[in-house]
């Protein structure tokens, strides 16, 4: 056996792994677009118009406006990760599809590459659907906002790289939890979801900077307000890094943890 | 040939932690025959089907499946393999019907090739008009059976079957037995493991018991019960009236004249012998004694071979 950290070896049959998944998000495509919509939209509008009153501009746009673009973006990591730690686990650990899928001519290094484009395509289908509602809002009116979705994808892929290490690690569900409280949380309150970070102290912001959340934002947030952002190139860039890096590792551990 | 399989041999863990979990493993399967795998829990059955199939690395000897080395293309080799796996693998999310044709597609079979073949297969596992099922309403024995018609959607050479029929009730057993028959009947090689000796007895042209990592007989069930056991067996178990408390007390003063081999289990003696008679007109003396004379069979060979403790 090659080593666990070998480069992924990839088949076309990823596609049927990935197909397998959207038919079964597809029988219940409503109750799960709703889930993931109607918690960002209710933070949203209920943040946005009830602070908005305390809070009449935030660098230079209404407070909601301002929290359209984070809203799109912790809902996107929030679908991305849920897919890739719950859904993911279920699938690998209590349900054995992926044992299941292994005796078929399918690797394991697609059915974790196949995990990893699901999870990201969910969370562009929920983030797609909230999009919709911040336009139907008059929130998103620039054509701009449409290269926010390929942003939201990338975004997905990042989280749900990152997911896939804690899915590949997590002897139970309870273990995800530390995940959330120790990693999302703090990371949605320090990327200028719903303030922006120039408000952190330096020592913090340059740790903040770094979140892969925060370059997610600083990409959505200008496109949603009809501007181009700055250092398109270099957030995109880290998101991508991310992507890969937290790939690889995840694909190790699932190695290591499934293979041996 | 549908499996080679030389000097396997599997570690788990390095340095002073490694156990070496299969130890030299030689098998030969024959195209169309039913070969069994019998041995107790942890005796490397089911790490030498992972082996073959090359979901986890051989530490060393050699693997062909369908003629492909394996792991380098093992991907190609089980295109040709149907695996029934010991766990419960279906996918809830689905149907009957879904499970087949989604599992066809990991395949690269097309929809519209398998579609036709759904009511086919599922009428091969007992379960027709079940195609809208849901997996949640199916009992233990009928999901037993679809997970054998999903390993038939390509439809394989080889079909390899980890402990079938384990927690099955006697009428699923049977069923499955029949099926297996009628697939190598067919021209399908299959390879199952079991702890069930009757079912290795019943279904393999050959076996090979199993015990530490190590091949400890193999052939067909008659020849493996030749070589290694006497033809006859008494069971002695009861009060015993001269002396002592039970059969044990009573094997220690005649089972060695009387038979060719004793072996003492809980409240059992296991006689063996090939002439039973001289054995049972001294029984018939002793009142208190009860007796089950037959013949010897595979459970017989295998307790003499892999010892009557528990395995855990």
């Amino acid at each position: 056996m090659p080593s666990i950290f070998a480069p992924p070896r990839l088949s076309s049959r990823l596609l049927a792994v990935w197909r397998r998944n959207f038919l079964v998000w597809k029988k219940l495509a409503l109750p799960s677009i709703v889930g993931n919509l109607a918690d960002p939209v209710i933070y949203m509008l209920g943040l946005g118009y009830g602070l908005g009153m305390l809070v009449p501009e935030v660098e230079g746009v209404s407070y909601i406006a301002f929290l359209a673009g984070g809203t799109l973006c912790y809902s996107t990591m929030n679908a991305a990760t849920f897919e890739a730690l719950y859904s993911g686990f279920s699938r690998m650990h209590v349900q054995k599809t992926w044992e299941a899928i292994m005796n078929a001519p399918v690797a394991l290094d697609d059915i974790v590459a196949a995990e990893l484009v699901w999870a990201a395509s969910k969370a562009t289908l929920a983030g797609t659907a909230i999009l919709g509602v911040i336009a139907a809002f008059g929130f998103a009116a620039s054509p701009l906002a449409l290269a926010a979705i390929p942003v939201v994808f990338l975004t997905g892929l990042c989280f749900a790289a990152l997911g896939l290490i804690m899915t590949a690690l997590a002897p139970s569900y309870d273990f995800f939890m530390y995940y959330f409280t120790l990693f999302i949380t703090p990371m949605t309150m320090l990327s200028g979801v719903f303030f922006p970070q120039s408000q952190l102290p330096d020592a913090v912001l340059g740790v903040a900077n770094q979140l892969p959340l925060a370059h997610a934002v600083a990409l959505v947030r200008p496109l949603l307000l009809g501007q181009m952002p700055q250092q398109i190139g270099f957030h995109l860039a880290v998101l991508a890094l991310i992507t890969v890096l937290a790939f690889w590792l995840a694909l190790a551990l699932t190695r290591r943890r499934l293979l041996n | 040939m549908p499996l080679q399989i030389d000097g396997l041999v599997k570690r788990f863990g390095t340095g002073a932690d490694a156990r070496e979990v299969v130890r030299g493993i030689d098998l030969h399967l024959v195209p169309g025959e039913c070969f069994a795998l019998l041995g107790p829990n942890g005796a490397g059955k089911t790490t030498t089907l992972r082996c073959a199939l090359g979901l986890t690395g051989a530490s060393g000897g050699s693997i062909r499946l369908c003629g492909e080395p394996v792991p380098e293309r093992a991907r190609e080799a089980r295109a040709r393999v149907g695996v029934v796996p010991q766990l419960d693998s279906l996918d809830p999310d689905f149907t009957c019907a879904e499970n087949l044709l989604i599992f066809a597609g990991y395949f690269g079979i097309p929809e519209r090739d398998i579609r036709p073949r759904v009511p086919e297969l599922l009428a091969f596992a007992g379960l027709e008009g079940k195609e809208n099922a849901r997996i949640q309403s199916l009992s233990g024995g009928m999901k037993r059976r679809l997970t054998l018609a999903r390993a038939l959607v390509n439809k394989p050479d080889l079909l390899i079957l980890d402990e079938p029929t384990t927690g099955l009730d006697p009428q699923a057993r049977h069923l499955i037995w029949e099926r297996l028959r009628r697939l190598t009947a067919e021209g399908t090689t299959i390879l199952l493991t079991t702890h069930f000796m009757d079912e290795a007895e019943r279904l393999a042209n050959r076996l090979a018991i199993l015990d530490g990592g190590r091949i400890l007989t193999q052939g067909s069930p008659r020849e493996v019960i030749a070589e290694h056991i006497e033809p006859q067996v008494v069971e002695v178990f009861g009060e015993w009236n001269g002396g002592g408390t039970g059969a044990a007390a009573w094997a220690a003063e005649h089972a060695a004249s009387l038979s060719k081999r004793c072996e003492i289990s809980g409240e059992t003696a296991f006689c063996y012998t090939d002439d039973a008679a001289p054995l049972l007109a001294h029984l018939a003396h002793q009142p208190g004694l009860r007796t089950l004379h037959r013949p010897a069979n595979l459970e017989d060979v295998f307790l003499k071979l892999t010892g009557r403790e528990l395995r855990d």
